[in-house]
């Protein structure tokens, strides 16, 4: 049986942390993130993966991106739509900032509320965190059940799903009411590449924002194409309460960051003696290598 | 009230590791705070595991038991804990950073508007001034790597409670007391909490393995090769790693010799590692075992061969006997710790 779904994909633009080489170092040794390139979250792009192939099996279903981020983050739209998705939006606003996960969960939230999809997919984890939190976190304030570590969604019928998870030691196949939120592992089938036609229909894709900026010039006008255009909302057009957003919206607050710094691999030369050993192990705890 | 609480996992009828790792650094941070030490253990048939909670320190183990809570599931374990936790109002909850800790946590966490940190490599109690000037005194330092590693954050929640964070397996150490605590039972009427919507998620099948050795995931590695010697030479090796939590590897030679197993094998024909630390002990360096692990972030060769090629990719080099270095490593680690 097919059923027409209305798809959300969960996406981040991240810098790429997994490719920190020596022109992303500064002379200092600490992390350039200027030097690191944007790109799609890895994980949630095996969830738009997982979109696009619910999609296929259910001919007319609606895959659409919600992101939030500044204006940038609107290249990753754009690349979802070349691999097939049918729409996006890019949650941008001032307030939006500072914001640790729960405040992003909420601003998310907040927008899937407005859209009322059938399913939602994301990837398990960002790797700029690490911390896999936003997803169970969107699920909760929607008050949906969640499905995390999604490797393979099996079956997706009118008011169920069921999906294969990918656990430490194992697999465990679970089915699960409509409409849920599904986190999806890094063993999940990876992502399409660019559909040539996509890329010629969607090259022109962008906001407002993008549209209106100085000096852009576009042949075909948003008011005629109108399926060029990526949605843009802020917290007035999501609604909430202003003190979920952002960094007043935030419980956990970074008290301090430090630096890891890289030295040059020229090795420190050691003795077996008490003292060179003991120096080692107290820098070794105190930077957190151990301990 | 205010104590500290930590969800207790358990894994074939067994507590997990984890939490008993957990379990002993929330000891030492309720000692700290002067306040007590709780356990939260969900399951089926699990209450004779009370007194193992109790030798960890647990003055109140609160229980709930139920077949229906057999098996894991978010919804039904969200909603225990979140009714206990409004209920005993805790100052901090620890969960483990496992599969199961990093999608129950973060779905109390938004229930309850509590910050969560994920992945904490370490935990402390410290104070807290804001660019405002408020005060807050006795919050838990939750630090961990974020950005890929190359920065070491420190969070803290001055304002909600629970303060919540997550550890990963093998972080902490596992340390019983001599003598258990007085503790006691505390049994919750899940009845009275679950609901039909609780069980949304149905489990079809399940296929968990036995828990196999897994050094690809290690964040420390301690290695031996044919120079240390022999099986029982590598007991210091295994001891090494076991004070530091860490797995043992092993080059190609030593596992030839019959020292280890062959799972523990590093290098071309074995599995390729990048830890966090890579410790070579006795290991000469030759390039088939250096392609699977010159990616570690931080190399230490301990080696009494100054021209062993093992030492031109380290980031420290200890020319030593390691009979004599690893002890030394040993009691100076166990000596700073805290």
């Amino acid at each position: 049986m097919t059923k027409k779904l209305k798809i959300v994909v969960l996406a981040k633009q991240v810098p790429d942390t997994r490719n920190v080489g020596k022109n992303a170092m500064t002379p200092e040794g600490t992390v350039n993130r200027a030097a690191l390139p944007a790109i799609f979250n890895p994980e949630d792009m095996n969830a738009l993966e997982q979109a696009l192939y619910i999609k296929d099996q259910n001919p007319g279903s609606e895959v659409l991106l919600l992101t939030m981020g500044p204006f940038r983050a609107a290249d990753i739209i754009r690349e979802g739509l070349f691999r097939g998705a049918d729409g996006g939006v890019l949650l941008t606003d001032r307030k939006f900032a500072g914001a640790d996960t729960l405040a992003t969960s909420y601003a998310l939230s907040q927008a899937i509320k407005k859209i009322n999809p059938d399913i939602i997919l994301a990837g398990r984890q960002a790797i700029d965190g690490d911390t896999a939190q936003v997803g169970p976190q969107v699920a909760e304030k929607l008050d949906l059940p969640q499905v995390t570590y999604a490797e393979e969604i099996q079956e997706i019928s009118d008011n169920k799903v069921v999906i294969k998870r990918r656990l430490e030691r194992g697999v465990e196949v679970v089915s699960c009411t409509l409409p849920c939120l599904v986190t999806v592992h890094a063993t999940a089938a990876p992502c399409r590449p660019r559909h040539a036609k996509q890329v010629m229909k969607y090259k022109y894709a962008r906001t407002v924002t993008e549209d209106t900026a100085e000096g852009a010039n576009y042949l075909l006008s948003l008011a005629d194409y109108p399926y060029l255009k990526i949605t843009e909302w802020g917290t007035a057009d999501v609604g909430g309460e202003d003190s979920s957003y952002g960094m007043a919206g935030s419980p956990t607050k970074v008290k301090k960051v430090e630096n890891i710094v890289f030295q040059a691999k020229e090795a420190k030369k050691l003795t077996a003696s008490e003292e060179d050993i003991d120096s080692l192990i107290s820098e070794l705890l105190a930077n957190h290598t151990i301990g | 009230m205010n104590n500290i609480i930590v969800f207790c996992e358990t894994d074939n009828g067994k507590l997990c590791d984890v939490s008993l790792e957990l379990m002993t650094k929330a000891r030492s941070l309720a000692q700290t705070l002067n306040c007590d030490l709780e356990a939260l253990l969900i399951g089926y048939n699990v209450e004779n595991l009370k007194d193992e909670l109790y030798l960890y320190g647990a003055k109140t183990v609160h229980l709930a038991d139920d077949k229906q809570l057999e098996f894991f599931r978010t919804l039904p374990y969200a909603s225990i804990a979140i009714s206990l936790f409004k209920q005993e109002q805790p100052q901090i909850a620890l969960f483990g950073a496992t599969c199961i800790g990093r999608d129950l946590a973060p779905r109390i966490s938004s229930a309850l508007h509590s910050g969560l940190t994920a992945d904490c490599t370490s935990l402390e109690i410290g104070d807290h001034q804001d660019t405002k000037g408020n005060k807050w005194d006795n919050l838990l330092y939750q630090i961990r790597p974020a950005f890929g590693g190359n920065i070491i954050a420190t969070i803290v929640n001055p304002e909600h409670r629970p303060q919540m964070a997550t550890v990963r397996e093998g972080v902490m150490k596992k340390e019983p007391l001599s003598v258990p605590v007085a503790g006691s039972v505390k049994k919750i009427d899940v009845a009275s909490i679950l609901t039909d919507a609780d069980f949304a998620v149905e489990i079809i099948e399940r296929h968990i393995e036995e828990k196999k050795i897994d050094i690809k995931g290690a964040q420390i590695i301690v290695a031996g090769g044919y120079g240390v010697g022999s099986k029982e030479g590598f007991a210091l090796v295994n001891e090494l790693a076991k004070v530091l939590g860490a797995e043992v590897g092993a080059s190609r030679a030593a596992v030839d010799a019959g020292f280890v197993e062959h799972e523990r094998q590093i290098g071309q024909t074995g599995v390729t590692v990048r830890p966090k630390l890579f410790i070579s002990v006795g290991i000469s360096g030759q390039i088939q075992h250096t392609a699977g692990m010159d990616q570690s972030s931080m190399i230490i060769s301990i080696n009494n061969d100054p021209n062993a090629p093992i030492h031109q990719i380290a980031d420290y080099s200890i020319i030593g006997d390691l009979n004599e270095v690893l002890p030394k490593m040993i009691a100076s680690y166990k000596k700073h710790s805290k």
